[in-house]
């Protein structure tokens, strides 16, 4: 199993999301997210007072895979997320050593 | 000269007979309407039942005004017959506007542009200093703003003869600013105990999330009764129209000058911007002011406030002429034009300056603009008061962007860039918007009966108006400054660090402003 962790622009979730549930991706986590990479930030201007904001807010996607669809996932996000202009955001994988399905106890890629 | 009227006194003087020229047809009629009522029920249904017409009661009224003219110091039954029911439903109209300038508009103007954590500290202070100054208002403030007898000092502040309201009831009036014309002394207090209530809920945006409430409210007390209730004595109290000729000394310090303030420029905004200076100043920075980001939590909030202070303004403005008539509609529609002006000039110099119009800097140019217009908006033609609204902008934002950060003094929500700035503007510029030859209304010459226009001097205007904001800026900045040291070493100002850090909602309150 591989636990995929993207940071993507936030107006690319509802994309991303239809991408992977299209090749059979079960279910993720979302979590709104600020941060920084090479992106810059904005700076905004209240009565004079000029505030540098240095992170940028992002959608960050968790979700476990068996390993055999985790290539495919990879690059569904990636096609989907992307625009070409830098604060794209990134993927990172990750192997996941056991997985429990609470209600009915099952685990492993059943528990999925 | 102008200004809300002083109560008339009620002891009863003789009757003057001098003859009438009246000023307007308007007027003439109001007098005529008056009279006719005093000319007992009798006469006024015989000339019904003659004509069986309305306008030929009004007729004969102005007839018999004509024949008898004006009344020189009324007695309090003479004066009965000179009030109007629309000045009256004005007055109300106008007190309701004002309060509502205070609660919801400033509370959330002022609350959108504090930190989440400090919300509901600035709701509370601005409800609960409404609250208290209605209480203190009723209790001596209207007597010492507006009565000159049983006072040592009466051209610097009034007794306490109507102290608790005593000698005032349904059957008292106070008078307009014209002759025989009156409005029911509960309508005068009402009004007046708005601009008590707004004045001290002003202050607290120069310290906001960083006092403590307990003294704030005990500020609120003396600081109305040392420095709000005299200076609006000063700038507002006098005999009235009726009164003044036989008594030409009694009135206000400022008023006494020939100050022009028609709604409350230096008794409202130089008053309460100078105070947030000085409490800014001896409150202190906010912790972290500087290292941390501190931008306002909800805009939104920030244009409704101001959006509801711009509609308020109407009783404000249009209100402080006591009478429903075409000088109202000049306050009135200044208040329109003056604010826009100073709307789009803000925003046309934040353009030029940063490339960017901004929602906040455009409501901050619409209260700039209306603090501005606040002095003048009686006396100005409506295409000077935009020259005003473009001035109050101008001067404000370069207090607001540049100075202030400058030289680094932490007046959190602008009230002396804004109010004491724009006040000031407002008050020296009335002195040249004011003049007949720019289209102005001049000042009435009270001191004969009837009244007569004055020969206006813009010059000499001009002087009065700067020694007046000298005044006001001295007065209100040492009992400001007595108040803020006196607190701040007995009860202390400030929260703990921790509790600042925290935010005023929970460490004085208790609650949150949002729980989601």
């Amino acid at each position: 199993m591989r636990l995929i962790i993207a940071i993507i622009k936030p107006f690319k979730l509802d994309e991303v999301r239809e991408a992977l549930t299209g090749i059979g991706v079960s279910g993720m986590t979302v979590t709104e997210v600020k941060g920084f990479g090479r992106q810059k930030g904005q700076t905004e201007i209240y009565r004079g007072a000029e505030y540098a904001t240095n992170m940028v807010p992002k959608v960050k996607i968790e979700l476990v895979c068996d390993a055999a669809l985790a290539p495919r996932a990879v690059e569904a996000i990636q096609q989907a997320a992307g625009t070409g202009n830098i604060g794209d955001g990134k993927i990172f994988v990750l192997d996941v050593a056991e997985a429990t399905r609470i209600r009915t106890g099952e685990t492993g890629e059943a528990a999925l | 000269m102008s200004a809300p009227a002083a109560t008339c006194r009620m002891g009863s003087k003789s009757k003057g007979t001098q003859g009438m020229i009246a000023k307007g047809a308007t007027r003439a009629v109001a007098l005529g309407t008056a009279l006719t009522a005093l000319m007992g029920s009798v006469a006024a249904r015989a000339a019904e039942a003659a004509t069986g017409a309305a306008e030929a009661v009004a007729e004969v009224a102005v007839a018999a005004t004509i024949a008898e003219g004006p009344i020189k110091a009324p007695t309090v039954e003479q004066m009965a017959g000179m009030v109007d029911k629309g000045d009256t439903t004005w007055m109300l109209i106008s007190s309701a506007l004002v309060l509502m300038m205070s609660i919801p508009a400033l509370a959330l103007f002022y609350g959108g542009l504090v930190r989440t954590k400090n919300m509901l500290s600035v709701l509370m202070q601005v409800f609960m200093i409404v609250s208290v100054a209605a209480l203190v208002w009723v209790g001596w403030g209207y007597s010492i703003a507006f009565t000159s007898t049983g006072t040592p000092f009466p051209a610097l502040f009034g007794g306490l003869d109507k102290a608790f309201l005593a000698n005032v009831n349904a059957g008292t009036f106070a008078a307009t600013f014209s002759n025989n014309v009156y409005i029911p002394e509960y309508a005068f207090v009402v009004f007046q105990m708005t601009f008590a209530c707004i004045t001290p809920a002003l202050i607290v945006g120069a310290f906001a999330e960083r006092v403590k409430f307990a003294p704030l409210m005990i500020f609120t007390v003396l600081w109305l009764t040392f420095a709000y209730f005299p200076i609006a004595h000063q700038v507002w109290y006098w005999a009235g129209p009726d009164f003044l000729p036989d008594a030409p000394t009694d009135a206000g310090l400022l008023w006494g000058w020939g100050a022009l303030d028609f709604a409350g420029g230096t008794v409202v905004h130089i008053n309460a911007g100078i105070a947030g200076l000085i409490g800014c100043l001896i409150v202190g920075k906010r912790v972290g002011f500087g290292k941390e980001a501190t931008p306002p939590h909800s805009l939104t909030m920030t244009m409704i406030g101001a959006s509801l202070l711009w509609v308020g303004w109407f009783g404000f403005n249009a209100g402080s002429n006591l009478e429903a008539n075409g000088l109202a509609a000049l306050a009135f529609v200044n208040t329109l034009v003056a604010t826009a002006a100073a709307a789009v000039a803000w925003c046309l110099i934040e353009q030029f300056h940063h490339g960017k119009p901004s929602l906040l800097g455009a409501v901050t140019g619409a209260v700039a603009g209306l603090v501005a217009i606040t002095p003048a908006s009686g006396f100005a033609a409506p295409m000077a008061a935009i020259l005003l609204g473009f001035a109050a902008s101008g001067f404000c934002y370069l207090f607001v962007a540049v100075v202030k950060n400058k030289l680094g003094y932490d007046d959190t929500l602008d009230v002396f860039g804004v109010h004491g700035i724009g006040g000031i503007v407002g008050a020296i510029g009335t002195a040249i918007v004011a003049d007949p030859a720019l289209g102005g209304q001049g000042f009435y010459d009270y001191t004969v009966f009837p009244a007569v226009p004055g020969t206006y001097d813009m010059a000499g205007q001009l002087v009065t108006q700067i020694k007046a904001v000298g005044w006001t800026v001295m007065w209100t900045g040492i009992v400001s400054a007595i108040l803020f040291y006196g607190l701040k070493l007995t009860m202390g100002l400030r929260p703990s660090e921790e509790g600042e850090r925290e935010g005023l909602d929970l460490t004085d309150h208790g609650e949150r402003a949002y729980n989601y």
